[in-house]
């Protein structure tokens, strides 16, 4: 497509970027038809190919961001199915990103918009803080349908909910791997808001690798991922905590022997392997955010390394939600419903696999009406599989899809865990 | 060098009422229906042909075949022009629209309305894409055949308006064969009916007039379309060989023969690697022309037919002959062809030509083609249709350096000159659209036109249905 940027404009690195990817797009609308809120509007300013073609009118002409312009962006789910479906290559997840920070430095949100974004950027990233918040929650409960009637409030009312009616059994941290590493050394990204909602997810993966005669190792120092802030355009805040992650783990990586770095929330390891291109333009980090990023695995691409070995026949059948952050952000489609069969479960795909299921992070607290309605979609979907359970890779799905259906949801790798050795996740009852 | 494609000047009594038009727009459409703001309408400017650009009034975008009405009245009434666009997938500019028109979105008429398995039928909203009907029935074993490459996202009024081919259409027919009945809205409002689930209606047959009139005479809200059931097995076979010119004389043989496959696709060594780099469907990327012929039917069928068909491609040297060997592989060799034009994105920007040839001249046009085009130093890649004569030369350009771009549209209306002068047409699938409208006297004496025209006239008297499109601005009716 034809762009029309000075050459002053394109000695900015970040414009010169989105330059060469709006270049690619040939405007072909394939996009549109994968887009969850394209399918769900219906108007091609929600497509994808409307959000490029809003983008490069604002970058070509150096507007600050305008109400317009912000509206559009915002209900981007950033879950890419676009790139999936893209002939061209248009690399749509950097353009998105570029966007969002050039919003976040041009444009001023409406009061309750800033407070909002700014408490979620505040809490969620902090285990610590997000647990009293979530504690907070099942108290504040009955006030959801009193908040809901407020449009500026609605959020609130998602959080609310959102958040698990029980308190999670808060788990010991995964034991320091400090015995010999038999099959090899990992670190495992412990993550902000999966231990609050779910720590059962990383003790089965624990469970299962320490099983395999993996070495776990725990950096002091690591936090969140900077994901969360990262697609509210807040990118100062995304790079200091990729940074924080990257130093505890080259030390990690400099003591020498580490195999990988693991990841089992889908959406946070879409964010760690683009560390490299995130810190691109520092210097000081660039290489080391390299390295990192080659060594980031989802827990599925690991486990299937491991040679698991087959089991019989099992009398379960598994509806495999596949995150958009695996399958459209990490390209990770067939694997981990290999390693289910291969573990003996019957495994059944929905019709609709390729659409987001509204979660998107903070999507289903900043755009609760969108969000519900592609959630009630994909549960429907889910449910016509005839399920057992319902198995996912990232946590936002699993309490997205969670809080819409009554069917037992679990993280792909409880079951695996289950399956060699460990205990039945007690999500299934009996 | 060729002008720019015109458009008609704006009418002066449309933009000085832009406040008071969209005013009453708005109260036609609740619900967010109408857009307006100057921001937000840069995204509607063009469609998949963006060498042109225009912006438009307003864009509506109705639930309801009422909604269309209602529009379309209003606009009637105050003399605005309406451009119609589906998913704004057009090759030839049949959705860019203009600064005093309002362009009607059919994006939100999406639904499958009713499925009729027992009488092969499936009725439509208009703005549903055309691989959704096929999803829809698909697990019953049917299919809507008309497959445009862009069938992922296009949408059936937009197919029925372009009379839109594809693949599977050497077969099946295009969309007029697959069509059997519609629900329009005339430019006054009126709602008329048009054919219905059966094979021929009562009357003249106007629906086979309504196809193909690239949104001029009417706006078709729903469409009843004929369902097949899919063939037992299918089965795509990549045939290489070393020249396009042996591709070409052996797709000729092919049909020659009496032998019908379901379709006999065609990529030159460009395309060919452009497809591949994308897909990874595994085609031989040692060869100069490839043929992508999908048998279909009983296991035996298939033998039967691939067996008489390499009989003839071994008279014309063909160099590898290799079938698919599972489902996926198959939907891979298909996933790389119907993405081609995209893909094309990856090294270029692109204009796509439409001709269509008798098929004893491939040879020649596909030779011609290269000379036009490498005689103004660009770039082709063809991709195309081959047993149906249908050529898609994808002329490559850089859209930044205008010297090139005008380059390209140069080359592009020679090569549709060439294919007019070896008895073929314009377009096969594509439409008229802006690009190609001011090559229709090449096609067309004046007389032909003057008759299409007076058809036009009896349907949108003031000319106010897509008005820029399909005929040359000079030698109209007056209004």
């Amino acid at each position: 497509m034809q762009t029309s940027f000075t050459p002053e404009q394109l000695a900015d690195p970040h414009v010169a970027e989105s330059e060469k990817i709006l270049r690619r797009c040939v405007h072909c609308g394939f996009c549109t038809a994968t887009c969850p809120t394209y399918v769900t509007l219906g108007n091609e300013l929600d497509s994808p190919r409307g959000r490029i073609y809003l983008i490069k009118d604002m970058l070509e002409n150096d507007r600050p961001a305008d109400r317009e312009v912000v509206t559009h962006i915002d209900r981007c789910l950033s879950c890419l199915a676009c790139t999936t479906t893209c002939p061209s290559g248009v690399d749509y997840m950097h353009l998105i990103d570029h966007a969002r920070v050039h919003i976040e430095q041009t444009y001023q949100r409406p009061l309750g918009d800033r407070m909002i974004r700014g408490l979620l950027a505040a809490v969620l990233p902090y285990p610590a803080r997000f647990r009293a918040a979530l504690a907070l929650a099942r108290v504040a409960r009955p006030l959801a349908p009193l908040l809901r009637r407020v449009k500026p409030l609605a959020p609130l009312a998602a959080m609310l909910d959102l958040a698990p009616r029980r308190a999670a059994k808060r788990r010991p941290a995964p034991a320091s791997g400090d015995h010999p590493a038999a099959h090899g050394r990992v670190i495992l990204l412990e993550g902000c808001a999966q231990p609050a909602l779910d720590p059962g997810i990383n003790a089965a993966t624990v469970r299962l690798l320490t099983r395999r005669g993996v070495a776990i190792a725990t950096p002091k120092g690591e936090g969140c991922c900077g994901a969360l802030v990262h697609h509210m355009g807040r990118e100062p805040q995304a790079l200091d905590f990729a940074r924080r992650n990257i130093d505890a783990w080259t030390r990690e990586i400099e003591a020498g022997g580490l195999d990988a770095i693991l990841i089992t929330a889908s959406g946070c390891g879409t964010t760690i392997k683009d560390y490299g291109h995130m810190l691109r333009l520092d210097p000081l980090y660039a290489a080391k955010a390299a390295r990192v990023s080659a060594l980031a695995r989802d827990i599925t691409e690991y486990l299937s390394t491991l040679d698991l070995e087959p089991l019989p026949k099992r009398d379960l059948v598994v509806a495999y939600h596949s995150a958009c952050s695996l399958q459209h952000g990490q390209k990770i489609t067939a694997l981990p419903k290999l390693l289910l069969k291969t573990a003996g479960f019957t495994v059944r795909d929905p019709a609709e696999g390729h659409l987001c299921c509204g979660s998107a992070g903070t999507y289903n607290i900043l755009q609760p009406e969108i969000s519900a309605t592609l959630k009630r979609r994909k549960v429907k979907n889910l449910e016509a599989t005839k399920p057992d359970v319902i198995a996912a890779g990232n946590i936002g799905c699993l309490t997205q899809i969670g809080s819409g259906t009554a069917i037992p949801i679990v993280h792909t790798v409880e079951l695996l865990d289950w399956a060699y050795g460990g205990p039945r996740p007690s999500k299934l009852g009996g | 060098m060729s002008q720019p494609i015109a458009f008609l000047p704006p009418r002066a009594a449309v933009l000085s009422q832009r406040a008071r038009i969209i005013a009453d727009l708005a109260a036609l459409l609740p619900d967010g229906g109408l857009v307006h703001e100057a921001r937000e309408l840069v995204p509607f400017e063009t469609d998949a042909y963006v060498a042109y650009r225009q912006l438009p009034l307003a864009v509506a975008l109705p639930r309801t075949t009422q909604e269309v009405s209602a529009v379309l009245a209003y606009c009637n009434r105050h003399g605005i022009p309406v451009v119609p666009r589906g998913a704004g997938t057009s090759l030839c500019g049949g959705a860019i629209p203009q600064p005093d028109a309002v362009v009607l979105g059919l994006s939100r008429m999406s639904a499958i309305l009713d499925v009729d398995l027992d009488n092969r039928v499936a009725r439509v909203q208009a703005g549903v894409t055309n691989l959704s009907i096929s999803e829809t029935v698909g697990p019953e074993g049917f299919f809507y055949a008309p497959d445009p490459s862009s069938q992922l996202a296009c949408t059936i009024g937009g197919n029925i308006g372009m009379n839109s081919g594809g693949a599977h259409c050497l077969k099946y027919g295009v969309t007029t064969n697959n069509l059997l009945g519609v629900t329009m809205v005339l430019m006054d409002g009126t709602v008329i009916t048009l054919g219905g689930a059966h094979l021929d209606a009562a009357g003249y047959d106007l629906l086979g007039l309504v196809c193909g009139s690239e949104g001029q005479l009417g706006i078709v809200t729903e469409a009843t379309v004929r369902i097949l059931a899919k063939a037992e097995g299918a089965r795509p076979v990549l045939f290489g060989f070393a020249t396009s010119q042996e591709a070409g004389a052996c797709v000729a043989e092919i049909i020659g023969a009496g032998i019908i496959p379901v379709a006999i696709e065609f990529m030159d060594r460009q395309a060919i690697e452009i497809c591949e780099a994308f897909a990874k469907a595994g085609y031989p990327l040692h060869v100069g022309a490839l043929l992508i012929i999908e048998v279909e039917g009983s296991e035996a069928e298939m033998e039967a037919m691939l067996a008489a068909i390499v009989t003839i491609a071994r008279r014309h040297s063909v160099m590898t002959v290799r079938e698919s060997q599972s489902a996926t592989e198959a939907a891979l060799i298909w996933k790389g062809r119907k993405s081609a034009f995209g893909a094309t994105g990856r090294i270029a920007d692109y204009i796509c030509m439409d001709g269509t040839v008798p098929l004893g001249k491939l040879s020649h046009v596909l030779q011609r083609t290269e000379e036009i085009c490498t005689g103004l130093g660009l770039r082709v890649a063809n991709v195309f249709h081959a047993g149906d004569g249908n050529m898609h030369p994808l002329i490559l350009f850089d859209a930044n350096d205008p010297a090139e771009a005008a380059k390209a549209e140069d080359a592009g209306n020679e090569i549709l000159k060439v294919c007019v002068e070896a008895g073929g047409c314009l377009t096969g699938e594509h439409g008229v659209g802006i690009e190609k409208r001011d090559l229709m006297r090449f096609q067309f004496s004046d007389a032909d036109l003057a008759q299409q025209m007076a058809v036009r006239y009896a349907f949108d008297a003031d000319w106010l249905l897509n008005p820029s499109k399909v005929f040359p601005l000079e030698g109209r009716p007056a209004a």
